[in-house]
């Protein structure tokens, strides 16, 4: 008996409906939002992530009305991301029934955003999201930067150092995706999930790469992640939520079934 | 028509977290008599026929707030004489105390206090767990009651929280969960039952508490 590890399927949503791109270029169509967050509720999914990917201040509005009817019918762990910049931006979410929220770029330009947001809203509801790629060489000991701009800008930022930075300033989990694998399908970037789980004392989620239901189950047993995040799988009726969850019981590792 | 006289399920806000969700969980199992209403009105509480106690955030906020709006005599009262659930910080917030923000005294309704799980937490074998506690873990039902009525023991319901109950009665201990060391997750005690889970974000087993507490005549 004990804490089970979560899957949480992704719902990048763009102009209303869900989307999923390979490294945020050839979007494809996966369907209404508020369809498939009931689907995967009903699949057994262990929490569902929402990400605002268009962002810009005309679509809030609708993303607040999605957010509501998600949240009127599903009654599982809710997390909502993508131009979270303010704490009213945050209190806006939270009333519309999200449960967490999800906070990226407006970390990286001002940190102390995130110890107001969980000094105010507690940290059980603040998660960073983190972006990271590899940028040390052949031969090199390992190492990984923060991006921005969907993987096109470096900030220079060591991404271990930041997961625990954003931590000590109340982050109650991290949501980190390898922006070298997003989309890619060959799997979590397992050594940049594993160097951050080590380092921090709050939930790790692994994101990004997802392909085949053995990369979840390496996202746990290598990269010791919490929680592992995917989109396309799921989306296209690749595997179900149950059928990945007996997968990785099955690998030992102990879900709700 | 139906003679039946609606009855009222008060949500108490108290200006912490998401009471949306909790209403909204309430809606979805209530029947055409039931009514839910979300008031921080001490007289809409009182006269309210079964009490909800949410909770989000951090407990001294928790206590500030029922003092700073005058909520503690009703719900002291509710606890006294109708069908009462407390969630989560709510829970926490009826023992005698919590170690959380330098230390806070509670409603002391149940004897025991909330202590930190600590951010060095180690499961029996050694290996680090994670702070928060955050996930679906099973609870086990150390009493029958009938808010458990329809739900497996051992079923899943998930949580989230750094602070934990050690319950000083445990024949009032309803429910434990392991994660590191075995600890009290629901306490009840007459027409009073708390629990440290979210039933609003646990799917189906967490809609079935809600229905349960819902129909409660508050006979344990």
């Amino acid at each position: 008996m004990g804490l089970a590890k979560r899957i949480i399927p992704c719902l990048d949503v763009d102009n209303g409906r869900v989307v999923k791109g390979v490294q945020f270029v050839d979007i494809r169509d996966a369907g209404d939002p508020v369809e498939v967050a009931k689907r995967y509720n009903e699949q057994g999914a262990d929490e569902i992530t929402f990400l605002d990917i268009t962002a810009s201040s005309d679509d809030r509005e609708t993303t607040v009305h999605m957010v509501e009817a998600i949240a009127a019918e599903v009654f599982i762990p809710l997390t909502v991301g993508g131009g979270i910049r303010t704490c009213e931006d945050i209190r806006r979410m939270l009333n519309a029934g999200a449960d967490k929220v999800s906070i990226n770029t407006a970390a990286i330009f001002n940190p102390d955003f995130v110890r107001e947001a969980a000094e105010r809203f507690g940290s059980q509801c603040i998660v960073v999201a983190i972006d990271a790629k590899k940028v040390s060489g052949e031969g090199e000991p390992d190492r990984w930067e923060i991006f921005t701009h969907g993987g096109r800008k470096p900030t220079g930022i060591d991404a271990v150092e930041w997961a625990v930075k954003m931590v000590d300033l109340g982050a109650g989990e991290i949501l980190l995706t390898s922006m070298d694998r997003d989309g890619m399908k060959n799997g979590f970037d397992l050594g940049v999930t594993r160097a951050i789980s080590e380092a921090v004392h709050v939930p790790v989620i692994a994101s990004g790469g997802v392909g085949n239901l053995q990369h979840l189950v390496d996202g746990v047993t290598e990269g010791k992640a919490d929680a592992v995040l995917a989109a396309s799988i799921f989306h296209f009726g690749e595997y179900s939520i149950q059928e990945a969850k007996e997968t990785m019981q099955a690998a030992g590792i102990e879900m709700r079934l | 028509m139906s003679t039946q006289t609606k009855s009222t399920v008060a949500v108490i806000d108290y200006g912490m977290g998401n009471l949306h969700s909790v209403a909204k969980a309430l809606e979805h199992v209530a029947d055409e008599n039931t009514e839910i209403v979300v008031s921080s009105d001490p007289a809409v509480i009182d006269a309210a026929d079964r009490v909800l106690l949410p909770g989000v955030g951090a407990i001294r906020d928790c206590i500030a707030e029922m003092k700073a709006q005058g909520l503690i005599p009703v719900i002291q009262k509710a606890m006294a004489e109708k069908p009462f659930l407390a969630i989560c910080v709510g829970i926490q917030s009826l023992m005698a105390h919590s170690e959380e923000n330098g230390g806070v005294d509670c409603l002391n309704h149940f004897e025991g206090n909330a202590l930190f799980f600590g951010n060095n937490h180690k499961d029996v074998d050694g290996t680090k767990l994670k702070v928060p506690h955050m996930g679906w873990n099973q609870v086990k039902q150390t009493m029958k009651h009938p808010l458990w009525e329809g739900i497996e023991d051992g079923a899943r319901f998930y949580f989230v929280h750094s602070y934990y109950i050690v319950a000083s009665n445990k024949e009032e201990v309803a429910g434990t969960c392991n994660y590191g060391h075995d600890f009290c997750v629901a306490l009840a005690r007459d027409n009073v039952f708390a629990v440290q889970f979210h039933p609003e974000k646990s799917h189906k087993d967490g809609l079935q508490l809600y229905k349960n507490f819902i129909h409660w005549d508050g006979k344990p």
